[in-house]
C-alpha cells in the first residue's frame, strides 16, 4: 500500500511540478515573459549565477491572435505543435558539476547540473509506435535551431526509451545523450535569439561571451513543457524555460595582498567583476526582472555559530529596513524584499534570499553592480544527496573492461532522510538509469554489489531491474536498475563486465583512437525531494521561486567514461583485400590442381601437347618459308622454328605495346 | 604360433598404455581446471562468439529473466545447448573455480569423442587391411603395427588444442562430439546414432552440414578402400586364371569374393536420409518449445545460422576473415561473403569425385577446410581435424613437409598470443599484426589440405602400381 501511494506521488510529481508555473499566468490569456538571475557563492572560492527566463503562450485555442506570438518565440511553438511534445528538455553542458562542493540537495543542482555534451529527452503525445518519426524530426529541427550535432541522435543506436529509470512513469519517452559534442556560443546564440530581449538589455546583457566561457562549470538548458495536447487541462499552455547556469571563479584582489589572511577569506565579487558588465535596467518586455543572492543552509549554519543570535538577525531581518551591513559581509545595494525559507520542521538553519527588483530603480545611467564583499572568513559544506556517485572503468587492455559504480554515504543529517523512510524498515532507495552503446557489449549476468566493501547477493539489494540489451548496430543497452540498501551504508558499489566490440573502419568516429564515451549514468533517490517554501506568500510571481517551491526530485549524473578502444589500421583495406584474396586464391589453385592431376594421363597429355605444338611450330615456318619465297627443308630442327616463333612473338608485342601507346597519347595525350 | 602370442601381447600391453595415457590426460585437463588466472576462456583464439561460455551464461540469465536469450546480440548458439549447459553455467560450489561443472562436461565430452575417434580408427584399421591383404599388397616392409585408432585419438586427447579448448570452456568439445558421433555411426553402420549426430552437429554450428556427402558414401560405399577399379582387375584376372588354380585358393577366393566392396548401397542412406529429417522434426519441436514465448524458430535461425553466415562480429579470431569484414567497404560486403562461402562449397564436389572411395579422408579434407574457411574459427575446429590425421597414419606416411607444418603450427600457436597481447593489451602493435599471423595460419592449413591430398592420391597410385605388378 506505501508502494503504490508513493508511485502515485511519483506519478503526481510532473503535474505538481507544473502547476505553480503555470498557475501564475493562469489568471492572464496574455503571454508573459519574466527574467531572473540567482547569484550564490559557493564553498569552494567560487560564484554561482543562474539565469532564468521564462516565456509563457497560452493555448493557441484561447488565443486571439491567431498563429502569431508577441513574446513567445515561434520557432518553439510550431516545433509543440509539429511533434506534438509534452515535455522537452534539452541541455548543452560543458565541465563537470561538483556535487561535493557546489551542492547535490536543491533545486539547481536537480535540474541544473547535466552530463557534458548535449542530453535531450522528450515525451510526444502521439501513439507509440509514431514516437521514433516524431523523436527523428525533432532531432534534426532542433539540429538546425540550435547550430549542434543533434541530428546525431537520430540513429536507433545513439537513443534510448527509458521506461521508469530516469524519470517516473514515462511514456512516449525518448532519452539521448552527445557526451562529446563541444558547446561554444554558436550555440548560445541561437538560445539568446528565443528570447524577446535577446542580449540587447535586461539581465541577459551580464553574459558576456569569453566570462561566461572562462567558468568551471557551463550549462545552457532549455525545458518546455505543454498542456497543449492535454484535453483535461482548464487552461493549456506552454510553459519555456530557459536557464543558464555558470560557475565561475570571482577575482579576488584581496587575495593578491596578504596570503595568510587571505587564504581563509572568501573573494569577493560584484557583477561588474565576474561578468565584466553591469545590469543597465529590465527588459522592458518583461513582467519581472528580479536578481537575487542566496546563502545556503549550511552558510546560515555556519554564520550563526560564528555571529551569534544578535548578530544573525542583522543579517536577516535588518538588512529589510535598509541597512546592508552586517559582521560577516556586505552588500552594495539594499534587497527590495529578503525571503527567509520556511521549513515544515523545526529548524533553524534556513536559507536566505536577498531580491533585488530590477524594474524600476536602475537604467542605463545607474546601471545595477550588485557588490558582495566578505568582511570575515567563513567555511561552510553545502547540503548534499544522501550518496556521492563516482563512475569509473576497470580493467587494463583493450579487449574488456568492467564499469564500477561507487555510492559514498555523505552521512545525510537527519533533516534529511523523509518520514516514510524511518517508518518503514529504514531502507534507502536509488534508482540508477545507465545507457551503454552497443560497441560496449554489456555481460548483464556479471553485475555484482559490494556493500561496504563486502559482495552482496544481487537479489537482496535489486528490488527491481529492466535490461534491454544492446543489439548490434541497432539499439544501445539500457539498464535500470531499483536498489535498496541498509541504511548506515557507509559505501556500495555495483560492477558489469563488459567486452570491447570491434567495429567496421567507417564506423569508428574521426578520432578514434581518442576512444569513445559511455554516457553519464543517471542516480536518482526516489525518496528524496527538495522544496523551498519561503515565508513571503507572494513570491510565486517569480519564475524562479515557483520553480523552488515545487517539488523537485534529488538526481545526480555520474561523469563520462572514455573507453579507449584499438582499431584496425585505417589505412589496409586495399592489403587486406588483395592478400586475402591471394591466399584463397593459393588455396583454390593448388588444391584444384592436386586433384585434377593424373599422372599417367599426365604423361600422355604432355606428349600429345608436344607434338601439336610440333605440327604448328612446323606449319609456321612453312607459312613463312612460303612467304619468303624460299624452299621449305622440313629437316629442320625444333630450335630455330622456336626461336623464330619467339622472335615473331616478341615482334608483336612490341608492335601491340606501341599501338597501345600511340593510341593513349593519341587520345589522353 | 609364438609370433601370434608376442603380438597379442604387445597388443594388450598398448592397450594398456593407452588407457594410461587416457587418463592422464583427463587428470591433465584437470589440473589445468585448478589452475588459477590462465583466463584461457577470454582468449580469441579459444572461444569465438559461437563458442564462448561467457556469452551461453549471459543468454542462460536473459532467458532465466524472461527474455529472449537472442536478445543483445550476445548469445548465439542453440536453444538446447543453453538449457543443457545455462545451469551449470550457475552453479558455483564453495571454494572450487567457476564453471567447474562445466569443465567436467567438457572433459567428458573430450573423452567420449576420443573413444569414439579410437573405434572408428579400429574399424578403419581392421578394413585397411582386409583391403591389403584382399589386393596381396604387402606396404609396410618391416610390417610395424601403427595402432591407428589409438594414435588418433591420443592426438585428440594431448593435443595442446584441444586441451585448451576443452579447459578455456569453449562449446567445440561438444560439437566436436557430435561431429565424431555422426563419423562413427556411419563407419559403424549404425544409421540413426549417425542421423542423429549429424542432426545435432549441423543444428550446433552449420558447418557440418557438408558432411553429408562423406556419411551417405561411409553408409553406401562402407569404410575407406583402395579404388573400386583395383578389385574388380583384379577378381576379373581371377577369372580369367581360373582353371588353373587349385582348390585351396578356390576357398579363398570364396571368402574374398564377399569381401569385395560392393557397389553403393541405397537402402541404408534412404534410411539415413528417414532418420535425419525425423530428428530435425525432432529437434526444432524441441527448439520451438524453448523459444515459444521468445520469437520462435525464426528468432533463432536468424540469430544463429544469420549470424553465421553474414559474420556480424568483427572481433580477432584466427581465422581471416574478420579483418577483410572489418575493412572492406561496406558496398562490397555480400560480395565477399558470397566468394567465402561458395569456396567452402565449391570444393566440395571435386574432393567427393575424387575421393569418393575413402570417405572418411573425404570428411577429413571437408572438416579441415570448413575450419580453415569458417566465419568464426578456433583451435577446437583444429583439434579434431588433426586428430582425424592420425586416423591415416599409414597412408599419410609420405607426406611432404610434415616437419614444415609442425614447426609452423607451433610457430603460430605461439606466435599467435604475443602479436594478440602486443596489439590489444600493450598497443604497441597493431592489428595487421595480428592478422599476418592468422594468414600464416591460413597459409599453414592450406598446405596441410593440399599435401595430404595430393599423398593420399599418391598412396592411391602406389597401390595400382604394386597391384599392376603383381597381376602381370
Amino acid at each position: 500500500m506505501v508502494s503504490f501511494l508513493r508511485l502515485i506521488s511519483l506519478l503526481c510529481l510532473p503535474i505538481l511540478f507544473a502547476v505553480p508555473a503555470i498557475g501564475s499566468v493562469s489568471e492572464g490569456t496574455e503571454e508573459d515573459f519574466s527574467e531572473d538571475l540567482l547569484l550564490k557563492p559557493l564553498p569552494d572560492r567560487k560564484v554561482l549565477a543562474h539565469f532564468h527566463f521564462q516565456s509563457v503562450a497560452p493555448s493557441s485555442r484561447s488565443n486571439s491572435y491567431g498563429r502569431h506570438h508577441h513574446l513567445f518565440p515561434k520557432a518553439i511553438s510550431q516545433l509543440v505543435h509539429k511533434y506534438r511534445i509534452k515535455e522537452m528538455e534539452l541541455s548543452f553542458t560543458q565541465g563537470r558539476w561538483h556535487y561535493d562542493r557546489w551542492g547535490g540537495f536543491d533545486s539547481i543542482s536537480s535540474s541544473n547540473a547535466k552530463p557534458s555534451g548535449v542530453e535531450l529527452w522528450a515525451v510526444f503525445d502521439v501513439p507509440p509506435n509514431e514516437v521514433d518519426a516524431s523523436w527523428k524530426n525533432l532531432t534534426h529541427s532542433l539540429s538546425g535551431l540550435f547550430c549542434a550535432s543533434i541530428n546525431f541522435l537520430e540513429s536507433s543506436t545513439s537513443y534510448s526509451a527509458p521506461k521508469w529509470g530516469f524519470r517516473p512513469a514515462s511514456e512516449n519517452m525518448r532519452y539521448g545523450t552527445l557526451p562529446r559534442e563541444a558547446v561554444c556560443t554558436e550555440n548560445l546564440t541561437p538560445w539568446l535569439k528565443l528570447l524577446p530581449c535577446r542580449d540587447k538589455s535586461g539581465l541577459s546583457v551580464l553574459m558576456d561571451r569569453p566570462s561566461i566561457y572562462k567558468g568551471f562549470y557551463h550549462s545552457q538548458r532549455l525545458h518546455l513543457l505543454s498542456t497543449e495536447f492535454d484535453s483535461n487541462a482548464v487552461d493549456s499552455a506552454i510553459v519555456l524555460d530557459q536557464t543558464l547556469t555558470v560557475v565561475l571563479q570571482p577575482y579576488s584582489h584581496r587575495g593578491a595582498l596578504g596570503y595568510s589572511n587571505a587564504a581563509q577569506l572568501q573573494p569577493s565579487w560584484s557583477l561588474s567583476s565576474i561578468f565584466g558588465r553591469k545590469v543597465p535596467g529590465r527588459c522592458v518586455l518583461a513582467r519581472s526582472s528580479n536578481v537575487y543572492i542566496q546563502l545556503d543552509k549550511g552558510l546560515m549554519a555556519e554564520l550563526q555559530g560564528m555571529l551569534g543570535e544578535q548578530e544573525m538577525l542583522a543579517v536577516t531581518r535588518s538588512s529589510s529596513e535598509g541597512s546592508t551591513r552586517n559582521l560577516a559581509f556586505e552588500l552594495s545595494a539594499n534587497p527590495d524584499r529578503v525571503h527567509m525559507e520556511m521549513s515544515s520542521r523545526n529548524d533553524k538553519h534556513l536559507s536566505v534570499l536577498y531580491m533585488f527588483s530590477v524594474a524600476e530603480k536602475y537604467d542605463e545611467s545607474e546601471p545595477l553592480d550588485l557588490r558582495f564583499t566578505w568582511k570575515i572568513p567563513v567555511v561552510w559544506s553545502i547540503p548534499q544527496a544522501p550518496l556521492h556517485v563516482t563512475r569509473f572503468v576497470l580493467g587494463s587492455g583493450n579487449e574488456r573492461g568492467a564499469i564500477a559504480l561507487q555510492l559514498k554515504s555523505t552521512k545525510p543529517s537527519d533533516q534529511l532522510i523523509p518520514n516514510t523512510v524511518i517508518t518503514d524498515s529504514c531502507s534507502l532507495l536509488v534508482k540508477v538509469f545507465q545507457v551503454v552503446p552497443w560497441y560496449i557489449k554489456v555481460y548483464y549476468h556479471t553485475l555484482q554489489v559490494f556493500i561496504d566493501d563486502q559482495p552482496h547477493s544481487i537479489t537482496n539489494v535489486v528490488e527491481k531491474m529492466q535490461v534491454s540489451p544492446s543489439e548490434d548496430k541497432v539499439s544501445p543497452g539500457v539498464l535500470e536498475m531499483l536498489l535498496k540498501f541498509p541504511c548506515g551504508l557507509k559505501s556500495a558499489a555495483l560492477t558489469i563486465e563488459f567486452d570491447k566490440g570491434f567495429l567496421h573502419i567507417d564506423e569508428y568516429p574521426p578520432d578514434a583512437h581518442q576512444g569513445l564515451d559511455i554516457p553519464s549514468a543517471v542516480i536518482t533517490f526516489p525518496d528524496f525531494f527538495t522544496s523551498t517554501q519561503f515565508a513571503e506568500n507572494n513570491s510565486s510571481k517569480s519564475p524562479i521561486l515557483s520553480k523552488w517551491q515545487g517539488q523537485s526530485p534529488i538526481l545526480s549524473y555520474t561523469e563520462v567514461l572514455l573507453v579507449p578502444f584499438t582499431t584496425p589500421d585505417f589505412s589496409m583495406p586495399y592489403n587486406v583485400i588483395t592478400i586475402t584474396c591471394t591466399v584463397l586464391a593459393l588455396y583454390f589453385g593448388s588444391l584444384l590442381n592436386v586433384l585434377r592431376r593424373r599422372v599417367g594421363e599426365e604423361e600422355r597429355f604432355m606428349k600429345d601437347k608436344a607434338k601439336k605444338k610440333f605440327q604448328v611450330s612446323q606449319l609456321v615456318s612453312k607459312l613463312l618459308a612460303k612467304l619468303r619465297g624460299r624452299h621449305w627443308e622440313p629437316s629442320e630442327s625444333q630450335a630455330p622454328s622456336s626461336s623464330s616463333n619467339s622472335k615473331s612473338k616478341l615482334l608483336f608485342k612490341v608492335i601491340l605495346v606501341a599501338g597501345l601507346a600511340a593510341a593513349w597519347q593519341y587520345y589522353f595525350g | 604360433m609364438a609370433a601370434k602370442e608376442q603380438f597379442e601381447e604387445v597388443e594388450k600391453k598398448r592397450k594398456g598404455n593407452f588407457w594410461i595415457w587416457m587418463v592422464l590426460s583427463v587428470i591433465f585437463r584437470i589440473v589445468m581446471i585448478y589452475f588459477p588466472n590462465l583466463n584461457l576462456s577470454s582468449r580469441p583464439e579459444v572461444s569465438t562468439p559461437l563458442t564462448s561460455i561467457h556469452r551461453l551464461a549471459e543468454g542462460y540469465w536473459l532467458k532465466q529473466s524472461s527474455m529472449s536469450p537472442y536478445a543483445g546480440s550476445m548469445y548465439h548458439g542453440s536453444p538446447l545447448l543453453l538449457s543443457l549447459l545455462g545451469p551449470l553455467t550457475v552453479k558455483r560450489i564453495e571454494g572450487q573455480p567457476d564453471h567447474l561443472l562445466c569443465s567436467f562436461a567438457f572433459v567428458v565430452a573430450d573423452v567420449l569423442s576420443a573413444l569414439l575417434i579410437r573405434a572408428v580408427g579400429q574399424n578403419l584399421q581392421r578394413a585397411y587391411y582386409q583391403n591389403l591383404r584382399l589386393l596381396k599388397v604387402n606396404l609396410s616392409k618391416n610390417s610395424e603395427f601403427f595402432p591407428a585408432g589409438d594414435i588418433a585419438s591420443l592426438v585428440y586427447l594431448w593435443n595442446p588444442f584441444t586441451i585448451v579448448a576443452c579447459v578455456g570452456l569453449s562449446t567445440s568439445p561438444i560439437e566436436n562430439l557430435a561431429i565424431v558421433l555422426t563419423l562413427y555411426g556411419a563407419s559403424k553402420g549404425q544409421v540413426p546414432l549417425a542421423a542423429f549426430g549429424f542432426v545435432v552437429a549441423t543444428h550446433l554450428s552449420l558447418y557440418p552440414i557438408i558432411l553429408i556427402i562423406p556419411v551417405v558414401l561411409l553408409l553406401g560405399n562402407g569404410l575407406d578402400a583402395p579404388p573400386r577399379k583395383l578389385f574388380l582387375q583384379r577378381s576379373s584376372s581371377r577369372v580369367v586364371v581360373g582353371p588353373s588354380r587349385d582348390s585351396c585358393s578356390q576357398q579363398e577366393e570364396v571368402i574374398n569374393q564377399s569381401e569385395v566392396p560392393n557397389g553403393f548401397s541405397l537402402r541404408p542412406v534412404m534410411y539415413f536420409l528417414l532418420w535425419v529429417s525425423l530428428f530435425s522434426v525432432y529437434l526444432l519441436l524441441l527448439c520451438g518449445v524453448s523459444l515459444k514465448q521468445f520469437g520462435g524458430l525464426w528468432e533463432m535461425f536468424r540469430s544463429t545460422y544469420g549470424f553465421i553466415l553474414t559474420v556480424q562480429d568483427l572481433s580477432p579470431n584466427i581465422g581471416v576473415l574478420w579483418y577483410l569484414f572489418a575493412e572492406v567497404f561496406e558496398f562490397f560486403r555480400d560480395f565477399y561473403l558470397i566468394v567465402f562461402h561458395i569456396n567452402i562449397l565449391f570444393m566440395i564436389t571435386p574432393l567427393a569425385v575424387r575421393l569418393r572411395h575413402r570417405p572418411l579422408f573425404l570428411a577429413f579434407m571437408l572438416l579441415s577446410i570448413s575450419a580453415m574457411l569458417k566465419s568464426y574459427p578456433s583451435v577446437g575446429d583444429s583439434a579434431l581435424y588433426l586428430s582425424f590425421m592420425g586416423l591415416f597414419v599409414y597412408e599419410l606416411v609420405d607426406l611432404e613437409f610434415s616437419f614444415f607444418l609442425f614447426c609452423g603450427y607451433i610457430g603460430i600457436s605461439l606466435l599467435s598470443p604475443v602479436m594478440h597481447n602486443l596489439w590489444i593489451w600493450r598497443g604497441t602493435g597493431n592489428a595487421n599484426f595480428y592478422f599476418a599471423n592468422a594468414m600464416a595460419y591460413a597459409c599453414f592449413q592450406i598446405v596441410l589440405v593440399v599435401e595430404s591430398v595430393s599423398t593420399m592420391l599418391n598412396h592411391d597410385r602406389k597401390l595400382r602400381k604394386l597391384s599392376a605388378v603383381k597381376l602381370s
